[in-house]
Parts: C-alpha cells; sequence; structure tokens
C-alpha cells in the first residue's frame, strides 16, 4: 500500500461518504443532561465543525451531532469519533482523545499497544495521516470540538 | 557559479519578439535554480506549481546574498570605514535595479519587510495624518467620517484587512469592486462605487485566485476624476509581466521580493516622490531621522523616512539582484511564456468534474489557475497530486472573500513561473484527471 493509500484507508473513504452524527440535533433539556456546543475552525484551510454533545446524568455521551466541511480526512474524523464516544463515560472520552492524540504524533507508526489500538477502533485508520503533518490537524479538528463542547456543556467539572 | 551554459541576457536567450521562451532557453533558466533538480515523494521529480505562493531562486540570487554576507556585510548609511561603504553601494544599487526594473526612480522605492508591511505602511499613513502628523503638507492623507475606500472583491487579505483597519480607526467607509461570474472585475457600477468620497482606490494588479489582470488603465482614470490615491498590489504582476509603475499612473504599489525570484523578508513599496515626501512615517526609530531632541524629533525625507532600523540588506541586494536577472531574461518573453502556460492549464476545464474559479481565456491573465473538483475537497486533490510529486496551493489563498463570493471554501492552484514547462503542466493535468476516480466519485 503506498503512502497516500494508508493516508486514504477505504473505512475514512466510507466514512467521509457517510458521515455518522452528520446533521445537528437539538438537544432538548432532558432533566439532568448536560449540553455543549462548539464550532472550530481550522483558519489555514477553512475546514470547520460545529458540534453538539449531550451529556448524561450518570457522566456518559448521550449522544453527539455535527455539521462540517471540508476535507475528507477532517470529516471522516469527526464521523468515527462519533461513533466511538457514544455511550463512552467521560473517563473513556478522555482516554480516547489522549490515544488519539498520540496516535497523530507517532509519524505513521501507530501506538504499539494492541489494547490501546483496539480502544481506537476505525480510529487506527488514521495513523497513516499522522505521516503528513499538514493534516494533522485535520484529523484532530473533530476532537477539538468534542473537548470544547464538553467544556461548555459544564459536564467535565462535575464529573 | 552556475551550471548553464546560456545566461541570461546572453544574445541567444532573448526571446524574439512574438515568441515565448524557447525549449533552449528554457532548460538554461532550469539550470539557473538548484531546487528544481530535487526529488520528492520517493525520488520523483518536483513538478513545482506553487510560484504564486513563494517563486524559486536562481543561483545567482543566492550567491549575491552569501557573497554580501561573506565580503560586504556591514551597518548602511553610517560608518566611515570601507565595508559600511560597500555594503551601502550595494544596498543602493539593489534599489536603483528594483526602480528600474518597475519602472519607477530610485528615490521612489522605499524597502519593507514584505508587501504587506508596503501596503500597512500606506494605510497608517493616512491614519498618522487623519491625527495630525505630517503637518499640512499631510493634508491629501487625512480622512474624516463619510470618506470612502474602494478596494475590490478579489483581494488578498493583504490589500483588504489593512484597509479595513484604516476604516476602523478613522470612520471612514470600506467599498468594494465586486468581481463577476468569469472571475474578472465588474466595472459595470463603477461610477456608483468610485464617488468625489473616494479617497483611496486599493486593488490587485493580477488576482492571485483568478489570474485576472485587472483594467488598470481605467481604474486609475476613474481614482483619477475623483481625486483618490490608487495603491496597486503588484505581487502577482512583477514577477510574471513588464510593469512600468509610471506608465501605469499608480500613486502607490507594493510588492514582495521572494514571488520575484528573491530572498523572503524583503519587499517594496512603491509611492511618487511627491507622495512620499508629503507621507508622515509609520514606524518610527533610528536610521530614519534627522535630529532627535528630548522633546520631538525631525524626520528624513523619503525613502530612509520609511525605513527604521537595521535593514534587511543582504536580502534587498538579493531581490535587486532577482530584478536584475529577470529583466536580463526580458520580461515580454516571461509573459508570454506564461500565456502559454495558462493556456495549458486551462484545459483542465475539460476533465469531467473540474471546474476553474477565474476566466476560461487566456486574454489578460496569467498561468494561475484556480479549480474545485466535485466531490473531492481541494486538500484531498492536493494530496493525490502532491502523491506524484505535483506541488499545488490549497486553501482560501489568503482571500476568503473571492471564494465565498463564488461558494467555495477552498480551491486548488496551479500556479507557474519562469522556470515552468508545458511538460509539469501536462503532467499536473494527467494526475488531476485521476483524482476524482482515487476517491470513488464518478
Amino acid at each position: 500500500m503506498s503512502t497516500l493509500e494508508q493516508m486514504y484507508q477505504q473505512v475514512i473513504l466510507d466514512h467521509a461518504k457517510h458521515p455518522v452524527g452528520r446533521g445537528l440535533v437539538d438537544v432538548a433539556s432532558v432533566a439532568g443532561h448536560l449540553a455543549g456546543e462548539s464550532h472550530q475552525v481550522n483558519p489555514t484551510c477553512g475546514d470547520e465543525v460545529t458540534l453538539r454533545v449531550d451529556v448524561t446524568p450518570e457522566g456518559s455521551v448521550a449522544g453527539v451531532s455535527w455539521e462540517g466541511q471540508g476535507c475528507s480526512i477532517s470529516q471522516a474524523s469527526v464521523s468515527v469519533m462519533t461513533s466511538l464516544v457514544e455511550g463512552a463515560d467521560l473517563a473513556e472520552v478522555a482516554r480516547l482523545d489522549g490515544l488519539f492524540h498520540d496516535l497523530m504524533s507517532s509519524r505513521g507508526k501507530g501506538l504499539g499497544d494492541d489494547d490501546a489500538e483496539d480502544a481506537l477502533g476505525d480510529a487506527t485508520a488514521f495513523t497513516g495521516v499522522s505521516q503528513y503533518p499538514a493534516r494533522i490537524k485535520c484529523a484532530l479538528l473533530g476532537w477539538a470540538a468534542l473537548k470544547d463542547s464538553l467544556a461548555r456543556s459544564g459536564a467535565l467539572a462535575t464529573s | 557559479m552556475t551550471t548553464a551554459t546560456v545566461r541570461p541576457g546572453d544574445p541567444a536567450l532573448q526571446p524574439a519578439e512574438t515568441g515565448s521562451l524557447s525549449t533552449t532557453e528554457l532548460a538554461a533558466v532550469r539550470a539557473d535554480f538548484p531546487l528544481l533538480e530535487r526529488t520528492v515523494r520517493g525520488g520523483q521529480p518536483l513538478v513545482y506549481l506553487d510560484s504564486a505562493a513563494t517563486a524559486q531562486k536562481p543561483q545567482v540570487v543566492l550567491d549575491t546574498e552569501v557573497d554580501f554576507y561573506e565580503q560586504r556585510n556591514a551597518a548602511v548609511h553610517r560608518g566611515a570605514h570601507q565595508l559600511a561603504e560597500e555594503a551601502t553601494e550595494a544596498f543602493e544599487q539593489a534599489r536603483a535595479a528594483v526602480a528600474a526594473f518597475v519602472g519607477a526612480d530610485e528615490g521612489e522605492i522605499v524597502w519593507q519587510p514584505g508587501a504587506t508591511a508596503a501596503i500597512n505602511v500606506v494605510a497608517y499613513a493616512f491614519s498618522n495624518a487623519t491625527l495630525g502628523r505630517g503637518g499640512e503638507a499631510a493634508a491629501r492623507f487625512r480622512l474624516a467620517p463619510g470618506d470612502e475606500i474602494v478596494v475590490t472583491e478579489a483581494e488578498h487579505h493583504a490589500n483588504l484587512v489593512p484597509w479595513q483597519e484604516l476604516c476602523a480607526r478613522t470612520g471612514a467607509v470600506l467599498r468594494w469592486i465586486p468581481v463577476g461570474d468569469d472571475g474578472r472585475l465588474d466595472l459595470s457600477n463603477l461610477d456608483e462605487v468610485v464617488t468625489e468620497r473616494t479617497k483611496v482606490l486599493a486593488f490587485g494588479h493580477v488576482s492571485n485566485v483568478t489570474g485576472a489582470i485587472a483594467p488598470v488603465a481605467t481604474l486609475v482614470a476613474a481614482a483619477k476624476r475623483v481625486g483618490a490615491l490608487t495603491v496597486l498590489d503588484a505581487c502577482q504582476s512583477v514577477p510574471n509581466l513588464p510593469v512600468d509603475l509610471h506608465a501605469l499612473g499608480v500613486d502607490f504599489a507594493a510588492f514582495s521580493g521572494h514571488k520575484m525570484l528573491g530572498p523572503t523578508g524583503v519587499g517594496a513599496l512603491y509611492g511618487r516622490r511627491e507622495l512620499l515626501e508629503a507621507m508622515p512615517p509609520t514606524v518610527t526609530g533610528g536610521s530614519m531621522v534627522e535630529v532627535v531632541t528630548m522633546e520631538t524629533t525631525t524626520y528624513a525625507p523619503p525613502p530612509q523616512r520609511f525605513e527604521a532600523g537595521t535593514q534587511m540588506v543582504a536580502q534587498a541586494v538579493g531581490m535587486g539582484c532577482a530584478a536584475q536577472y529577470l529583466g536580463e531574461l526580458g520580461m515580454a518573453g516571461v509573459a508570454r511564456h506564461e500565456t502559454e502556460l495558462a493556456a495549458e492549464m486551462l484545459k483542465i476545464a475539460d476533465i469531467p468534474g473540474v471546474r476553474v474559479i477565474g476566466p476560461l481565456d487566456t486574454a489578460d491573465r496569467l498561468a494561475v489557475v484556480s479549480f474545485v473538483v466535485d466531490g473531492v475537497h481541494a486538500h484531498d486533490v492536493g494530496q493525490v497530486l502532491d502523491d506524484k510529486g505535483i506541488a499545488v496551493r490549497v486553501g482560501h489563498h489568503c482571500a476568503q472573500p473571492l471564494h465565498r463570493r463564488f461558494g467555495v471554501a477552498a480551491t486548488a492552484r496551479a500556479s507557474a513561473s519562469v522556470y515552468t514547462t508545458v511538460e509539469e503542466v501536462v503532467a499536473f493535468r494527467e494526475a488531476l484527471a485521476g483524482v476524482r476516480a482515487f476517491f470513488g466519485v464518478e
């Protein structure tokens, strides 16, 4: 597989074409739930994402919805992240966020840790992206939006 | 110095009256650019189609800069020693070379760190004059609420944001000339946009997105009719077209060294002599003064008035060398080479799913071609081209309003310079034709 094909893995192209969670959902004020929204822009390329998160009183992600425009890497990454974090508790979300950032710093080598890569699931498909320094920020855009929307929801303070 | 057997300036290299650069000439030119010999992405030849962002440098420019540091380095315009004399001479000769290259007088060229800085000097001069600086001499730079500054929808942010800021500081109002569907300025309502209230008309000579050449004569005439000053962003034109600023009749112009085969960190502000003399300084400090007391300071005449602090001497000398290199190559031939390459680039419009943003004909345009590919984001297009060793720019190219005008967030852009070949453009077209298939979009 060429480095280009390593970056554009089929799972990434599939998520870019058929994204999960795309289309902002009004987060109804369910008793005890916390909701947050974040808009992130990558000013150098114009990629953007608006993401909403809904957190249960128990501190797990009840739902993520988003709207965005940008390259296949940025859009697929939000999509993969959405399917990964739905249902996860906030400690697990923080762990996945850390693992994904580590993956993006791995210069194409991956994490070298089967447990960690199992936890990341489809998100390990982005390993190839980490060989292209200019594209790492594309893959991280959605994760930045998730972290910020969780902070804005107030869920991080209470968890 | 270089491996080229034919040097620019040799009679053999002078293009015929109607011809572009011949294959032999182009080969000689390419041999002058060491970076073009390197390979990328697994040993593939580099196809550099990003010269509108920054151009590669001929060996003679690199050598000139190194030679300055090795043989002449000293502070300019001060010091009685021999090195200071030689450094000053090199610095001022470079100014003369740049002035001659763009049809200006020596005293009308002000060194700046780049074109962005150059435009800001003019904008802040208006600001300072409005605050009363520069006295009566600077009266024509004063702005009042209700005065208007006119730009175009096609501007690079460098020729837009400084004017927005100037308006915010002074109460002046920003207006703009729209861009038509063909990517050219829509002048149908020019008389309604450029009016007696207009104090500045700032516009790009050549769009860094569409490649369209602005109708300078028409715009300058419109500004002159109402007494407005004109500011020309000449970043894209100076490297690729014969430019005679006196003949164009603009009041100010800005261009950068690095896009015209020179170093980064240096650019030039052109101002008509009488205007530079009347303009208050913006950046102040050492080297730009006459008499300094604890209470007050009088300022040096231009161009030094606008060159505060230690200057980027080696880069300026390199920019002078680049101007000379291009001048010897002959800008008429360079412009014809551009037209030939533009025609080759525009053939991408025949590739299914490719849409060119800008004029589709080669009249009044340069080889700067921005485009979108249906169903594939510009970044992904650029990545696939890069995989074949083809370097293009992706994004909004510092022209967000123009992209918004065409309803796109980002485009990919191919752009040429003196060293670009038709074969490179053909390789680009062939790689581009495979992009949609790679992403499974048909």
